[in-house]
Formats: structure tokens, C-alpha cells, sequence
């Protein structure tokens, strides 16, 4: 048994004196994909910045393999936001090389003549599983949302990351365009043995693609002052698609948002 | 069809933005008729050929004294110091915005500084000026950097500032160090507005130079508009203050189509002006 990709402890985070997410308290095998979903506001993706490094936990602790979290983000962790994950300025094939560039080129950042077509070839193997070759020299504004989804995921791979964070992808991406990506994300996961976290508002799609969900809610409420508690992981579900059925295959659609999350969840959770 | 969704031809566009332009022309013809008619002799509205027979003696014909074409010697002497005040304004606007957009602590230190500085009327400290660095060149291009720098350096800070967080935290994830950062994420991102700034840079950076040529030189633009008053000389006024217009506007497209070439990036979906 391995130890556990990320072990968190007691984590806390509140801006000010309101408490976002408490008592955090959760193991992470290497290699699992974590959907995490819960009501807007619930803290599930300030939960992933803190995975980031882009926010800095209030008390507790992250461990990444043994050792704590980096205080800022660092290439061994990949990210795609839902918007301006890809650099607008550069080309397909330049967004997929800068993190080369960077590595080779200290002070310009910058590869040039033979070197910069070595890495340009590099990545051809890339695109072409994104499905972007014949876009290689577009510019992103050029392209489609789901295109410019895939330059996303496929940029932060270049980096190799173990790691690679989500913040709602596909969140404004069109239902048949999203399952292509779904597909797309499914098996890069399983060919890049990466650990993903993924943000969700849709929960059919966070049973359809993880191995575990982790549910955002606030455990305790006062009536009079809602915000004097955070939330935190209510339910942490293992998901085994052989056994369980996932909602939502059957086509039909119910929209969870803005209810009660657990409730919601619990609605519509296969039964074990 | 309403009118809000009728296109018009490159032609009926180019004959349309032309009508006010022939109006106004149109109008000094007759005005400077009637006044002529009165007064052959009329110095305030001179007849369209008069100002032609200037622009021809500015222009084509050596001046008896100097020897010099001064139309051609004032326009880059001007357009000299116009530059030399642009790029240092520049350089300025770039290196000092960049680190106060990006870098949390030289914001700290030096933004509420600039912000002050460019509160300061430049045109109060130009007498300042002229008593350190003399009447010579360097006092009138001080001027139009100390004018158009302090703006230029908050707009290029404020873009750097308004770039996606996302991106940074992107390149962060990359492994960009911060001075790769600089280079090949934010000095990109702000280029086009780099561009935007020095074109509205110039709109004050024209009246700082014409207002420092009038006050103290031998040549220019301003001195040669303001140095003909004298004889009331509307003839060459008139023609050299439409020259300037024309410059400025020439300067001003060449920056956007610059931008348009370099940039392509930028300005794939919209309408600018």
C-alpha cells in the first residue's frame, strides 16, 4: 500500500472572520480521479486554489507525497480554469512549447531556430491527440470553446504534472461538446497516471468521471448568522461504476443547483 | 430597415466621412470672399491660393536668410523632438508599469508617488526646466516625457494589473520565473495597450512640444506659427496648423496599423477606433 498522494489534516480557511471550509480531514490515494461538487459558494473551489497553492490554508495542514504543499503554485501541480486558461497572444503550437521555453531558456524564456522546432515537434504527438494539428498556428480566440478547452488540458500536461486541477472545464461548454471532453479527460488520465480533482457543478458528470466524489456542505447552521460557519466534506463517496448505475444515463436531466446540495444528492445517489 | 443595421460601401463611407471636411472648406472659401470683397487687402481670412502661394514659399523655395526649406526644416526638428519625448515616455511607461502592475512591493513604493506626479500641471514646471537644462533641446523634450510619462506609466500599470490572474497562475504552473513572466506573458499582454497609450500620449505630448517651441526656440512648428503672428502672416498659420493636424493623424494611424500588424492576436473580433 502506497502512501497516500495527500494527506490533509484539520485544514481551515476564512477570509476574514468568516470561516469558508473547516475541518477538512481527508486522505488521497495516488491516481484518483476526486469530482468535487457541493452548492455555489460552498468552498469547493477555494478548496482547489488551496490544492494550488494560489490560496494559502488558514490552519491545518496539506501534505503532497509526505512533504507540505509549496507556498506558491509550481509545475508539479497542473491547472485549467473554466476561462483564460490558455495564453491569448500565442499560437496553439507556442501555447504548448512555452513551458518547454521556460525550462530551457532562463533568461528569455524563449527557443529559437532549431531548438524551438525540436520542441515544436515534441508536442505534434499532442495536438494531434486533441485533435488541434490543423489548428496548430491559430490563435485561441480563433477557436471554439471546446477547442480551447482541450489547449488547456493539453498545455498543463506538457508540464507532466502528478497532479492536475479542474475548476469547472467544461462548465460552459455545450452537453455533446463536454462528452467528447469527458472521453478526452478520461483517457489522458489513464495514460498520464496523474491524481485529478475536478470541480463540478453538473453531478452527473461527477459520477460519470470519478473514482471518488467529495461533497462540500455545511454541516452546521445558524439561523441567524449563516455565515459564522464553513462548509465542509459531508459525504466522500467512493464511486465503483461496475456496481453502481450512473444518474443521468439514462438521459434524463434534473437540475440540482440552488437546492440544498445534500438533498439534492441524495436524491438522486444510486443506493449502495 | 432601421437605420442602426444599414452597412454602407467603402465608397458612400469615404464620400460620407469627406462632406464635413468639404463643408468647412467650403464655408472659409466664402467667408474669406466677402471679407476680401470689403478689403482686398484682409489679413484675417487670406484667399485659399494666398495660403497655397505660402505653403509653396515655406515648402519649395530656400528662406533668403538661412538658405534653409523651412516648412521641411521645422516638421523634423518638431518631429525630432516629439520623438526623443515619445520613446523616453515609453521606455518610462514600460519599465516603471510593468513592476508596479506586477511586482506587489515597487507598487507599494513608487504607485502613490507617480499618482501624485502626474497630478502636477507639466506645463507649471516647464519655467523649472527651462532653468535647469537651459532653452535648448533637452528642456523641451523633458517636457513632453514629464507630461505624457506619468499617465502612460498608470494606464501600462493598470493593464498589467487588469491581466487574468488566471494566466499568471497559469505560467506560474508552467514554471515560469517572474522575469520570464514579464517577458513573454505581461510585456505581451500589454503591448497593444502600450500602443493605445502612446497614442493618446500624443495628443497632450503635441501641445507640450508646440507650447515649449512658442515659449523658446529657433525652430519648429510652434516657434514658426507663433513667430508669424507678429505679422499677422494668417496665410502661413493657417496651412501649418492643418500640417500639424495631419501629422498628428498620419502619426496616429501608423501606430494602429503598427499595432494591427504586430498584434493580430488582439484585435481579431471587434471594431476600433
Amino acid at each position: 500500500m502506497r502512501d497516500p498522494k495527500f494527506m490533509i489534516r484539520n485544514l481551515t480557511k476564512s477570509y476574514g472572520e468568516y470561516p469558508v471550509l473547516e475541518r477538512i480531514n481527508l486522505d488521497i490515494e495516488a491516481g484518483a480521479f476526486c469530482t468535487l461538487v457541493g452548492a455555489s459558494g460552498c468552498g469547493k473551489s477555494t478548496f482547489l486554489r488551496m490544492l494550488l497553492s494560489q490560496e494559502l490554508p488558514s490552519g491545518g495542514d496539506i501534505l503532497m507525497d509526505g512533504a507540505p504543499l509549496p507556498q506558491q503554485p509550481t509545475p508539479d501541480r497542473g491547472i485549467v480554469f473554466q476561462r483564460y486558461s490558455v495564453f491569448p497572444h500565442l499560437t496553439v503550437a507556442e501555447n504548448l512549447i512555452i513551458g518547454a521555453e521556460f525550462a530551457a531558456r532562463k533568461l528569455t524564456g524563449r527557443l529559437f531556430g532549431r531548438a524551438r522546432k525540436k520542441a515544436r515537434d515534441d508536442v505534434a504527438e499532442l495536438l494531434e491527440t486533441i485533435g488541434l494539428s490543423p489548428a496548430a498556428n491559430k490563435y485561441p480566440s480563433q477557436l471554439s470553446g471546446g477547442m480551447q478547452q482541450r489547449l488547456a488540458i493539453a498545455q498543463a500536461l506538457t508540464m507532466k504534472p502528478g497532479v492536475l486541477l479542474l475548476d469547472e472545464p467544461f462548465g460552459a461548454l455545450d452537453p455533446g461538446i463536454r462528452n467528447d471532453m469527458h472521453e478526452l479527460l478520461l483517457g489522458l488520465w489513464k495514460t498520464h497516471d496523474m491524481t485529478i480533482f475536478m470541480v463540478t457543478h453538473d453531478i452527473h458528470e461527477a459520477f460519470k468521471l470519478g473514482t471518488r466524489m467529495l461533497v462540500f456542505d455545511k454541516l452546521r447552521d445558524d439561523p441567524v448568522t449563516p455565515e459564522s460557519y464553513g462548509a465542509t466534506i459531508t459525504y466522500d463517496l467512493p464511486i465503483d461504476l461496475s456496481v453502481a448505475p450512473v444518474p443521468g444515463a439514462n438521459g434524463e436531466t434534473d437540475e440540482t443547483d440552488g437546492m440544498n446540495f445534500s438533498t439534492a444528492l441524495m436524491a438522486t445517489m444510486p443506493v449502495p | 430597415m432601421r437605420i442602426i443595421n444599414r452597412t454602407l460601401s467603402r465608397r458612400a463611407a469615404i464620400l460620407l466621412g469627406s462632406i464635413p471636411f468639404a463643408l468647412l472648406i467650403g464655408a472659409y472659401a466664402i467667408a474669406s470672399h466677402l471679407r476680401r470683397i470689403d478689403n482686398p487687402a484682409d489679413k484675417l481670412l487670406p484667399s485659399l491660393s494666398s495660403m497655397g502661394d505660402a505653403i509653396w514659399r515655406m515648402g519649395f523655395e530656400a528662406d533668403k536668410r538661412s538658405g534653409d526649406y523651412l516648412l521641411w526644416l521645422d516638421t523634423v526638428d518638431s518631429l525630432s523632438r516629439l520623438a526623443v519625448g515619445i520613446f523616453i515616455s515609453t521606455m518610462l511607461a514600460v519599465g516603471l508599469g510593468i513592476s508596479i502592475g506586477f511586482i506587489p512591493h515597487i507598487r507599494r513604493g513608487l504607485a502613490p508617488f507617480v499618482a501624485t506626479l502626474s497630478l502636477i500641471p507639466p506645463i507649471t514646471i516647464l519655467p523649472i526646466l527651462f532653468i535647469i537644462f537651459g532653452l535648448g533641446e533637452t528642456s523641451k523634450v523633458m517636457l513632453i516625457a514629464i507630461g505624457t510619462a506619468p499617465v502612460m506609466i498608470r494606464t501600462i500599470a493598470q493593464a498589467v494589473m487588469d491581466i487574468p490572474r488566471e494566466l499568471i497562475i497559469k505560467a506560474e504552473t508552467l514554471g515560469a520565473s517572474t522575469w520570464q513572466m514579464i517577458t513573454r506573458v505581461v510585456l505581451p499582454q500589454v503591448m497593444p495597450k502600450l500602443i493605445t497609450a502612446i497614442r493618446l500620449g500624443l495628443v497632450p505630448a503635441w501641445i507640450f512640444l508646440i507650447s515649449a517651441e512658442a515659449i523658446a526656440s529657433t525652430s519648429g512648428l510652434g516657434y514658426r506659427i507663433f513667430l508669424v503672428r507678429r505679422y499677422l502672416a494668417m496665410d502661413v498659420i493657417l496651412p501649418y496648423v492643418a500640417w500639424i493636424t495631419l501629422l498628428a493623424f498620419i502619426l496616429d494611424q501608423l501606430l494602429l496599423m503598427a499595432s494591427r500588424k504586430a498584434f493580430p492576436w488582439n484585435h481579431l473580433s471587434g471594431d476600433s477606433l
